[in-house]
């Protein structure tokens, strides 16, 4: 009521203004008063603006009028239209119709972000000011205001809750937080800026078939060599199958590669395909001392490669009959065409690839059965016959007993004496 | 007072000693690799100082084994060939397997089902004879793939690399026999069962009184009286610190030779 009061006030005392363009001070002198709000739907919605925020702001030359354009004369309307930023900034508002946040707001959605739920809007800065919401260091925690909201992500079904959390645990995250790095990825590098989309739209930045491409923008020469890989060519072919970036270092949490439990664990990583090779490197010394957590041992990159993983059938690979003496020489210094074949998955159950450990685990195996079998029913009788007679001697009356057999009743009778 | 009669040269009771401390030093060091899926193989091998300390320890106590068997070696050959003691080729005195053994054991079989008495054993029983000859057949063969895996920069030399795959099958199954059949079937068969129960000390004293002699090797005792040979075993009775010291470190060795068996035996189950 105070509020309409001093509208009808203010209205009054500036009706000499009326024909001209309307100078920030005039719309100033009434919202830029504190506790100016109206009602709209039952909410209170301040209508108060910062006047020395808007000062410093990149739009302060275009004055008020130059976005709320229907406000050009006093009294104005009491409903404004919205800010249309479309005008000025076309191609950011075509984007960002095309925007999983657009569309979200279209469909009504009130937590989806508008063009000012990121860069602010009376207190709107160029992306490169310091200042800037959507400054490079400054990105992250805009979009964790939405993307670290585990409650938020429920409600939207956004399908990583805690991207923000993850992200400035990830390398990314500490070169940019910690080291204040401009080039480190921030959200904005691989999602876009104002056409966001969703990770299943084909279109999208991070959609699987686009991944490489996006990391590649800083990692230019990792792609190079993925590309020409078997993984690379697989996922370039369209195999939905076939792993890119994101399936070994993840999205939001990329670690170092030189961190112990990572090494540890993208050998599990790479079982998750490779299941079956993953079960026979654990049967060799490698696989038990990495399962161990112990890293400087061979793990599946130290003979496979990482990103340039070629087929064996390749004669460049790494694991090539060619090129195989090489790659255990990493390692085994004295390596030679004898050592190397040893097999690094061998299989005790392939008659046809490792017949000489196959026919030893099944003689080991019977070996290992007979003697426990054998000597198991052994000792279960003797136990038996044993507890029996014993108990038979306790009911016994001590007259008709035998001498106590065992060793340490005797020494014990005889320390009494 | 109780005659007592020497079963065991302090030699032997120290060989024995060595030989249970390298045999649980190997096994602690050696399963968590085997069972490495298993939270106890992690926590094991970090909390020895890593799997290079672990190989360390490993390597030591194989050298210890390795020394235990060599000397044992030494002492047969010594005894064959120095003093020309044929009777430990052959006969009551000899460790080999004879047609007696193969008797006992059909004999023992009954007692156990209540079928007949109890057969009269000689100096060394037919299990006995077994854990000897498991343990020397399985320190020649976990020995030998050790030490082919161990230099296996050397050995690749002379064989082709799959042989350390079978190597390393071996050694892991052998290993799990040996570490199996001494944790459960030597330790009921020596300590643990009714009889003997919780521990015979004789490993730890070297003798047995004559009651417990009479009553486990009758052939024996009536061997050695007939002979004459008696008079010269016998001794005093241990001494109580003796015995303490027997208690002491043979309760510590099953105990420790079982939890390892648990824990095996946990691994297994899970896997």
């Amino acid at each position: 009521m105070l509020g309409l009061l001093v509208l009808l006030l203010l209205w009054f005392s500036i009706q000499p203004l009326r024909a001209q363009p309307l100078a920030p001070e005039v719309c100033l002198s009434c919202h830029g008063v504190a506790g100016l709000d109206k009602a709209r739907d039952g909410k209170k919605i301040s209508l108060q603006v910062d006047g020395q925020a808007f000062a410093r702001s990149l739009h302060a030359p275009l004055g008020c009028g130059a976005c709320h354009s229907d406000a050009s004369a006093v009294p104005h309307p009491p409903e404004l239209k919205r800010v249309d930023c479309s005008a000025c900034h076309a191609q950011a508002a075509t984007d960002f119709s095309d925007s999983v946040h657009g569309k979200a707001r279209e469909n009504k959605d009130g937590d989806a972000p508008g063009c000012a739920g990121c860069h602010g809007s009376h207190d709107i800065l160029r992306v490169k000011d310091p200042s800037s919401k959507v400054y490079p260091l400054n990105l992250p925690r805009t979009c964790g205001s939405c993307h670290g909201d585990p409650d938020l992500a429920k409600r939207h079904r956004i399908p990583v809750a805690n991207a923000y959390q993850l992200y400035m645990d990830s390398i990314h995250g500490r070169a940019l937080t910690r080291s204040g790095l401009l080039v480190a990825a921030n959200c904005g590098s691989c999602h876009g800026a104002h056409r966001i989309l969703p990770a299943l739209d084909p279109n999208s930045s991070v959609h699987r078939s686009n991944v490489p491409a996006t990391c590649g923008q800083c990692h230019a020469g990792v792609v190079r060599t993925f590309s020409a890989g078997i993984h690379g060519k697989a996922a370039s072919d369209g195999n939905s199958k076939a792993p890119v970036c994101i399936n070994c270092h993840t999205a939001h949490e990329i670690r170092r590669v030189d961190m112990e439990d990572w090494k540890v664990e993208i050998v599990r990583e790479c079982g998750v395909c490779h299941a079956q090779s993953l079960r026979t490197y654990r049967d060799t010394f490698h696989g038990q001392v990495t399962s161990l957590g112990f890293t400087r041992i061979a793990r599946c990159s130290d003979c496979h490669g990482a990103h340039e993983i070629l087929p064996v059938s390749d004669p460049n690979s790494s694991v090539a009959p060619a090129r195989i003496v090489e790659t255990c020489r990493k390692c085994h210094p004295a390596a030679n065409a004898s050592f190397a074949k040893y097999d690094p998955h061998a299989e005790p159950a392939n008659r046809t690839r490792n017949p000489l450990l196959f026919y030893s685990s099944r003689f080991m195996s019977g070996l290992l059965a007979s003697v426990f079998v054998f000597f198991g029913l052994h000792t279960v009788l003797w136990a038996g016959r044993a507890l029996l007679l014993r108990r038979r001697k306790a009911a016994r009356s001590p007259e008709d007993r035998e001498p106590p057999p065992a060793g340490e009743s005797s020494p014990g009778e005889e320390e009494k004496q | 007072m109780t005659d007592y009669y020497f079963r065991f040269t302090l030699g032997q009771r120290l060989m024995h000693g060595l030989l249970a401390l390298s045999f649980l030093g190997l096994v602690a060091t050696g399963m968590p690799l085997r069972y490495h899926q298993a939270a106890w193989a992690v926590w094991l091998s970090h909390g020895l100082g890593g799997f290079r300390v672990m190989g360390f320890f490993h390597r030591t106590f194989a050298l210890l084994l390795t020394l235990c068997f060599l000397l044992h070696l030494g002492q047969v050959g010594y005894r064959l060939w120095g003093r020309r003691e044929k009777g430990i080729l052959w006969g009551p005195d000899s460790l080999v397997p004879r047609p007696k053994d193969f008797q006992d054991f059909v004999l023992h079989l009954k007692w156990f089902l209540g079928l007949g008495p109890k057969p009269a054993f000689d100096r060394f029983t037919y299990w006995e004879k077994f854990d000897y000859w498991a343990v020397f057949w399985g320190m020649v063969i976990i020995g030998t793939s050790g030490y082919v895996l161990w230099f296996h920069a050397v050995f690749s030399r002379i064989l082709p690399g799959w042989v350390f795959n079978v190597a390393l099958l071996i050694h892991g199954e052998e290993a799990l026999l040996a570490a199996g059949f001494i944790f459960t079937i030597h330790f009921f068969n020596t300590h643990l069962r009714p009889e003997k129960f919780p521990m015979d000390l004789v490993i730890f004293t070297g003798r047995v009184s004559e009651a417990e002699l009479r009553a486990e090797r009758p052939s024996q005792i009536d061997r050695l009286t007939s002979e004459g040979g008696l008079t010269s075993l016998k001794t005093d009775a241990p001494p109580l610190w003796m015995r303490n010291f027997g208690r002491i470190l043979g309760g510590l060795t099953v105990a420790i030779g079982l939890l390892l068996f648990f824990l095996i035996l946990l691994a297994v189950l899970r896997a």
